[in-house]
């Protein structure tokens, strides 16, 4: 095997916890809300980057998105990220999994040889966690989900790791290429590097692709690549709750909640 | 466009069911969706199917008949124990070409959304995801999904137009099962398989189950926020004194690695129907609430008067978690010794 290379897939999104909704027009105001990386996308890069701190090679960054996003990708180079590409172009847009799984495979398939694909479990603000499958699944390669650690067997050409599954966990081994995405919060992204920042940061360090320079179908991305329509918003309905405050000293409090406990249990 | 490879006018009357089991037993999400399936099939005058997939498993075949399911499409292969996904991707789409299913669920366990995930693309059709409500339309036959919009309690609606089958995933707990009827019958449709190892390249070289809780099931749900700065220890020995109680946390405290993920409580964890939820210096984001919607009784222990969280409570306790709660502990504890419980 030549030098090993890792593509990461990232999305820029709202900081979740500022986000809010508007009661009046039922739309999420995302105005002054600042933006970061997807947080289980970092844990997927922290995989890729202490991989190569291994095996050395390569670790490319693949992001979707408006040229906005570039600073927040910015910060992936100057983790450890040798470089940083941006797909960027309205007719990627109002894209669903399916439209947006094979843009990001385009993509890849324009980087050349690449041996893992890593991604985080889900996005913040999506939170389907459907495009690892719809990456291997374009890219036809081999798949590991839910993985808290990672070894490669440089010889065999295969990845090996532990998928934390419902109850319990997997360790799975396949061959490479393949895609991988990472279990949540199972690694410490590591701080940014100062001695790469001047270089991340430069204007010239993110490489900027449009429809054309992947060579997608036309059909296949944005909102023409994409079978799901939102056909209609709704507000969710909250159930009424009694919202009875019970007051007293901790101990009277204490002591009137174990009695509703032991009267609603009991 | 996109076009699936076969679409609503070829598309049979037909819900499918992807149905997950692990150690003989069918998992309960795929119990929850059978359920779901027949009420489905029923409005419509359709037919349900769930698909079973393994080595070994046809007795799961009479379950799945007494849970609705009219026919069992039945594939087994040694290669098919234990799940790989490109093996149960390749017998999933071929079955699903012969059938060609209008809607096809599959719940959204680690396992499912992987199959979930590549299937539809596969498929070249859409795929709804972590859904939370499902109807389908009379005249069109068109499935409308519920989604809880990010963050705030915004629901969106999502269909899509001619592409086949409808796919879409569903967590566990949203639904509910219905009781087993076991004089229902049923007909076994066998998948015809041809596997190779060489398309499958991968191996699983050790797999433990069986460890993890199901909260879902909880009587009792004491669920932890950032107000209890990652001391659960105090919630699972309120835990230890009350039946069928299990501890839950919100996404905070998972991502930071204070308690497992399986414990995870809303619309990215588990919806869960207890009786009492108590939950703990937790501020009440929609997100939260979801799994939580299905208590009888909720009671919110909070430091913040303006915490969301009361606006949600049946029972409402403005106070520090970490000295209340203990009290409460020590309170029932004595009760119950006095009464012998």
């Amino acid at each position: 095997m030549s030098e090993l290379h890792s593509v990461v897939c990232v999305k820029v999104v709202p900081k979740s916890e500022e986000i809010r909704v508007d009661p009046e027009r039922m739309v999420l105001v995302r105005n002054d809300v600042r933006s970061e990386i997807n947080p289980p996308d970092m844990n997927a890069l922290e995989m890729a980057l202490s991989l190569k701190d291994r095996y050395g090679g390569l670790v490319s960054i693949l992001s979707m998105g408006p040229p906005s996003f570039v600073p927040f990708l910015q910060v992936g180079a100057a983790m450890g990220a040798d470089f940083v590409y941006l797909l960027s172009d309205r007719d990627f847009a109002g894209a669903d999994t399916l439209a947006t799984t094979y843009t990001l495979a385009k993509g890849i398939q324009k980087l050349g040889e690449v041996n893992l694909v890593f991604c985080g479990e889900e996005s913040a603000d999506g939170a389907t966690g459907q495009v690892p499958a719809g990456l291997a699944e374009w890219l036809d390669m081999g798949q590991l989900s839910m993985l808290s650690d990672i070894d490669i067997d440089e010889e065999n050409s295969s990845a090996r790791g532990r998928r934390e599954i419902g109850g319990g966990y997997e360790i799975v081994e396949v061959g490479m290429p393949c895609v991988v995405s990472v279990h949540t919060a199972c690694n410490e992204p590591r701080f940014m590097d100062y001695s790469r920042k001047s270089q991340a940061f430069d204007d010239e360090s993110v490489t900027i692709w449009n429809a054309d320079d992947t060579e997608a179908d036309p059909k296949l991305i944005g909102i023409r690549g994409s079978p799901t329509v939102v056909s209609g918003l709704a507000e969710a309905a909250v159930r009424e709750r009694r919202r009875e405050f019970i007051d007293g000293s901790p101990e009277e409090i204490a002591a009137q909640v174990s009695e509703i406990l032991r009267q609603i249990l009991f | 466009m996109v076009l699936s490879i076969y679409n609503a006018a070829s598309a049979a009357d037909t819900i499918w069911v992807y149905l997950e089991h692990d150690s003989g037993v069918l998992e309960g999400v795929s119990l929850e969706l059978l359920s779901k399936g027949r009420q489905l099939a029923d409005q419509m005058g359709w037919k349900l199917a769930g698909v079973l997939l393994g080595e070994d498993i046809d007795e799961l075949a009479d379950t799945a008949k007494a849970f609705g399911a009219d026919e069992i499409w039945l594939g087994m292969h040694p290669l098919l124990e234990p799940f790989t996904i490109k093996a149960y991707t390749k017998v999933l789409y071929e079955a699903v070409i012969q059938g060609k299913p209008s809607v096809l669920l599959i719940g959204a366990t680690p396992n499912g959304r992987d199959l979930a995930g590549r299937l539809a693309v596969r498929l070249r059709t859409g795929l709804n995801a972590d859904c939370t409500g499902l109807e389908i339309e009379r005249e069109s036959g068109v499935l409308v999904s519920e989604v809880s919009g990010f963050g705030g309690g915004v629901l969106a609606l999502i269909e899509m137009g001619l592409h086949r089958p409808q796919m879409a995933t569903v967590r566990p707990g949203v639904f509910e099962a219905l009781q087993a009827n076991n004089t229902r019958n049923g007909v076994v449709i066998e998948i015809p398989i041809s596997l190779e190892y060489e398309e499958i390249n991968t191996k699983v070289l050790e797999k433990v189950t069986g460890e993890g809780v199901d909260i879902s099931q909880a009587q009792v749900l004491l669920a932890g926020g950032r107000g209890v700065e990652g001391d659960f220890g105090m919630l699972t020995e309120l835990a230890d004194l009350l039946p069928g109680a299990e501890v839950g946390a919100t996404r905070p405290p998972v991502d930071e690695g204070f308690i497992e993920r399986d414990r995870q409580v809303g619309q990215t964890g588990v919806v869960c129907s207890p009786r009492v939820a108590v939950c703990c210096g937790i501020s009440g984001a929609f997100h939260f609430i979801v799994g939580v919607e299905k208590a009888d009784i909720v009671i919110a222990v909070n430091s913040d008067p303006e915490a969301e969280i009361f606006q949600h409570a049946d029972y409402c306790i403005l106070g520090d978690v970490s000295e209340i709660l203990p009290k409460i502990t020590a309170c029932l504890r004595t009760s119950m010794e006095a009464a012998g419980v």
